[in-house]
């Protein structure tokens, strides 16, 4: 009987994990956007969210992600709601992603993602530059692309290897 | 064409306006949401500025507590790396002191002056200081502000002085009821009033959103200036905003313009937010 709790507890706790760990970077003073050596610094959440809402939206719910863009730019201090736009856009591009393709290709996902990061950044830094007036380094956000971009096949084995944990443990 | 169109149509409303079985919310419409909330993050609405700093309130305090363990770890590894620097930072510091000493004799002497000179004019600097604890010193590549624990209910004001020590590090630029944002010297959007020492010049120092400043709006041939010796950087207390003669940093001669910052950002824990105002003796 305690194995069965400890089993069932296990299979939640798995299938919230994507949650957890989005809810766990947006609150977090640990972030992968600054990561204190010069220049390196890629977006994590940018990565988990369009890995999960791309191969399994299930387990990450749009208002979740919604509700952690709201978190994020609370924290960070950015005017809120651009981080919201910005989660829920990259959201909109796997949705459609997810639609129109029949057989899934790594390299095509990859590069999607790339075409992705390039229009969110710029949607931000649109915003945040000519709408609101702040000043903004815009080598940053190249940099920041170009790395969220070449760490995603490291971050896409781990997901893989814990969505295949989640769905094992959805059929046991 | 006609199918490649209708294809593209189905798939846009699948993807974007139908809901999916375990999706509560469409994507259309939270999307509509955000925007709706950035718009009204423009304005300077009352309702919506008490909606946000209620916000700004349970989010700081959920993600001080959730960054705990974290800068626990921090912490000791900070810890075991000073332990294992002992010996040498005690020879740094021992000769430090010497020099420091010395330089207090001077410095005791031209406080005085200063003094008897503010006298004579009949002027009087008051300051007050509020101790606050950085709560979140979250940055990012883009912004960097620290969360503090004092708010309007200690009589936190916009556009107060952060001050580490003795050394400037910041103003602040939000103020919730029991919480505050402090823009940090190294923030690109950060432009402070200063004069360089001793060289007498004044300038405005901006952030670069490094770990270093750089100086704008001052004289042309300042590069000159500069190239002789080392350089300080004070507050010049222009604007009001400031009191003068805040120590922010050090232009080496050799560094072109970069100034480096006194105090270390990232290992801000406790910090004064000071207030001040010049007025008759009387």
């Amino acid at each position: 009987m305690s194995s069965l709790n400890k089993s069932t507890f296990f299979k939640v706790f798995l299938s919230y994990a994507p949650l957890i760990i989005l809810f766990l970077s947006v609150f977090n003073e640990f972030d992968f956007n600054y990561l204190k050596i010069e220049n390196l610094s890629f977006n994590f959440i940018y990565i988990l969210i369009f890995y999960w809402t791309l191969k399994s939206p299930d387990n990450l719910g749009y208002f979740s992600i919604f509700l952690a863009g709201i978190i994020n730019d609370v924290v960070i201090g950015t005017p809120v709601g651009i981080s919201s736009l910005c989660y829920l856009i990259l959201c909109l591009v796997t949705a459609y992603i997810r639609n129109i393709t029949l057989s899934p290709n790594f390299v095509k996902d990859w590069f999607s993602l790339l075409f992705t990061i390039i229009l969110i950044n710029s949607i931000h830094v649109i915003i945040l530059d000519l709408v609101f007036l702040i000043e903004i380094n815009y080598i940053s956000y190249v940099y920041n692309t170009g790395f969220t971009f070449l760490f995603y096949p490291i971050f896409f084995l781990l997901f893989n290897f814990l969505s295949q944990a989640i769905s094992q443990k959805k059929n046991d | 064409m006609a199918t490649g169109r209708d294809d593209f149509v189905i798939a846009f409303r699948s993807a974007f306006l139908k809901k999916k079985d375990k999706q509560k919310f469409s994507l259309l419409s939270l999307i509509l949401l955000s925007i709706i909330i950035i718009i009204l993050s423009n304005i300077n609405f009352k309702p919506i500025e008490y909606v946000k700093i209620g916000i700004n309130e349970i989010i700081y305090r959920f993600s001080f507590v959730i960054s705990k363990p974290e800068n626990y770890i921090k912490k000791l590894n900070l810890k075991f790396s000073e332990h294992f620097d002992l010996f040498e930072n005690y020879k740094n510091t021992k000769s430090e002191l010497e020099n420091l000493r010395g330089k207090q004799l001077t410095n005791n002497y031209l406080k005085l002056e200063n003094e008897k000179l503010r006298n004579l004019i009949n002027e009087n600097i008051k300051s007050d200081e509020i101790l606050a604890k950085v709560l979140i010193d979250r940055e990012s590549p883009f912004l960097k502000s620290v969360i503090l624990n004092k708010g309007t209910k200690d009589n936190v004001k916009m556009g107060m002085a952060l001050i580490d020590g003795v050394y400037l590090v910041g103003q602040i630029i939000e103020v919730n009821y029991t919480n505050s944002r402090a823009l940090l010297l190294s923030d690109l959007n950060s432009k402070i009033p200063s004069v360089l020492a001793p060289q007498n010049i004044q300038a405005v120092i901006s952030g670069t959103g490094k770990n270093y400043g750089i100086i704008e709006h001052t004289k042309d041939d300042i590069e000159e200036d500069l190239s002789k010796t080392d350089t300080i950087v004070y507050t010049s207390g222009l604007g009001g905003i400031f009191r003068p003669g805040i120590p922010i940093g050090k232009i080496s001669k050799n560094s072109k313009n970069k100034i480096d910052f006194f105090s270390d950002f990232t290992q801000l824990n406790y910090v004064k937010i000071s207030t001040f105002s010049i007025g008759d003796k009387n």
